[in-house]
């Protein structure tokens, strides 16, 4: 149930987000969905991409420096309070929230949020039973 | 993490001068002196001069003290006379010409007889037999062959022994692993920087050096610290020596740890050993930390009366529980010329390196800045980030900075500004990254 996600380390300056995803246009992969963090000297790159096994490969004969993440992709309703729904049933079950992006293409026309918790294991634990979450897979998010 | 059983103690008895009884070893000592003072002396014009204005001769050496009296060669000396003012030999007894990389201007060139080929040859020998290395073994050099001193050194050193030589120079780092593992290599010579590279890149292989035959690793040509050794010897499951040299002496094999890693043996039969105070030039009692002084009591090709190596340690007074007579400088993890002042404090590299490596346990390349905003000094220190620094989550990367910058300002008492950078952006010449920068207008 859980995805991975690659995460790159940058610096903040211009032109440092160009060099990974020209990267990744050369060998032909394609980003899913992406987020930045940053702060005042460095940013985080967190791409969600179908092939990650070779997408991070390539990235790193580049010499970037690639982490692997676990996060989890949850389905909801396109309508006011889906999304507050889920996040209720995280407070209620003591599952912390790091950053949340959402996948862009959605799902059968439902959003896709993409969460990354503090420890995936028990969220995925927690959440696979409760009635109205929907855990969607990398088979299911990245087919044609 | 317990160390690979080693083979046989090696006996190797080009080993026995490392035993010899004291008294016997100052008056070889001293009759060597003598020699290579006169050979310098009538067949190097600058030396001759300079013993000449200090109304000095080769007869001035009576005793070993005695050479206190002689003057300093330093550096600027081998580029002053570039390329053959130094060489004591005829061209045609010179069998073989080194040369420093020469990152400003001309290079400094040092010269052989096969007599100092050999006589190298036999301080590497000495060097190898007393990390534990020994016939059979199988010996990959990965110090860069040419010009530089560090692979031809090593490699005569080990085919010496009787080990087999893998001749693999710097670079490659996919092959040099592949080699390793697959010709059951038991011995690297590399720089430690780049053995640190290798043992990462081995892991993305998924290649575990805990599993391979690998047992021993020399390492030199940088300064290094035992942090550095820990980690090395931890990530690798080898036992990691120290080895020291430098090309206007030899080059490797001027000294080298022993099997109890505490310190350097210096074969001072053949390079007398000094320590002085770098800013007054005397010379200081054994056991007190200064500049290392080396003389060559042997070379013939070009012989070096008082050397600065500009290296920074002490000769270790104890003896060694390894029984070897010959003294033992403490590990060199600091040059003079890398000092440098800010807000009033000394400081060297190496202090920063030890700060990040408690705060980390990792050594990243790393590069110091030093500017000046309204007259006040300030410092930072930039590191890459590699595979253990960086983490997803941008609070546990700033809390890796902090924990960094908390390090250096306790071991130095001056603030620091820490700057994290991406990898592969610090340039380096020959693998190596400029330490210091130092932008402020003085």
């Amino acid at each position: 149930m859980k995805l991975k996600q690659l995460s790159l380390f940058l610096e903040n300056k211009p032109g440092a987000i160009n060099d990974p995803c020209q990267c990744l246009a050369d060998a032909g992969i394609s980003i899913s969905t992406l987020t930045l963090a940053d702060t005042k000297y460095f940013g985080v790159l967190r791409l969600l991409i179908r092939d990650w096994e070779k997408a991070k490969r390539i990235l790193e004969e580049k010499g970037f420096v690639v982490k692997l993440v676990d996060v989890v992709a949850i389905e909801i309703d396109h309508t006011p309070g889906s999304l507050a729904r889920v996040l209720d049933v995280f407070r209620e079950n003591g599952i912390n929230v790091e950053y949340l992006y959402a996948f862009p293409a959605g799902l059968d026309g439902r959003a896709v949020i993409i969460f990354c918790f503090d420890d995936p294991d028990e969220a995925v634990r927690k959440l696979s039973d409760v009635p109205g979450i929907v855990l969607v897979d990398g088979d299911a998010l990245f087919r044609e | 993490m317990s160390c690979k059983a080693s083979g046989p103690a090696a006996v190797n008895p080009v080993s026995a001068m490392d035993y010899m009884p004291v008294d016997k070893l100052r008056t070889i000592q001293l009759e060597r002196l003598k020699f290579i003072v006169k050979r310098a002396y009538d067949n190097v014009p600058l030396f001759r001069k300079r013993l000449e204005e200090r109304k000095l001769t080769p007869e001035s050496i009576r005793s070993l003290e005695d050479i206190q009296k002689l003057p300093f060669t330093v550096k600027a000396d081998l580029r002053d006379t570039y390329p053959f003012g130094l060489f004591a030999s005829p061209m045609k007894e010179i069998v073989r010409l080194h040369a420093s990389s020469g990152t400003t201007g001309k290079p400094i060139v040092v010269a052989y007889t096969e007599e100092d080929i050999r006589t190298w040859s036999s301080a590497m020998v000495r060097s190898l037999a007393g990390c534990g290395i020994h016939e059979g073994d199988i010996a990959q050099i990965s110090f860069g062959y040419g010009l530089f001193t560090g692979g031809l050194g090593a490699h005569y050193g080990f085919e010496s022994l009787g080990a087999t030589v893998i001749p693999a120079s710097g670079g490659n780092t996919e092959r040099q692993i592949m080699l390793m593992k697959d010709f059951g290599v038991t011995c690297i010579a590399c720089t430690p920087s780049y053995f640190l590279h290798m043992s990462e890149k081995a892991e993305q292989m998924g290649i575990d050096l805990h599993d391979l035959p690998l047992r021993v690793g020399v390492f030199g040509a940088e300064p290094w610290t035992d942090e550095m050794r820990r980690r090395i010897e931890e990530c690798s499951g080898i036992k990691a020596y120290d080895i020291y040299g430098l090309s206007e002496i030899t080059g490797p094999g001027v000294g080298c740890a022993c099997e109890y890693q505490d310190g350097l043996h210096i074969f001072e039969d053949l390079f007398y050993p000094e320590i002085i105070d770098p800013a007054t030039g005397e010379a200081l009692p054994d056991g007190q930390e200064g500049e290392l002084v080396l003389t060559t009591l042997k070379k013939m090709a070009m012989p070096m009366i008082r050397y600065r190596t500009r290296d920074i340690t002490k000769i270790v007074t104890e003896p060694c529980a390894c029984g070897r007579t010959i003294r033992r400088i403490a590990r060199i993890s600091r040059r003079s010329d890398d000092m440098f002042i800010i807000r009033g404090v000394n400081v060297f590299p190496s202090q920063i390196e030890t700060a990040i490596m408690a705060a980390e346990s990792v050594l990243p390349v790393y590069q110091i800045i030093l500017t000046r905003d309204h007259g006040l000094d300030n410092i930072e220190v930039d590191i890459e980030v590699n595979e253990q620094i960086f983490q997803d989550k941008v609070a546990a990367i700033e809390d890796i900075k902090a924990k960094i910058s908390h390090s250096i300002e306790r071991t130095l008492g001056i603030r620091v500004v820490v700057k994290m950078l991406a990898p592969n952006s610090i340039p380096r010449s020959e693998g190596k990254a400029k330490r210091v920068i130092d932008k402020r207008k003085m």
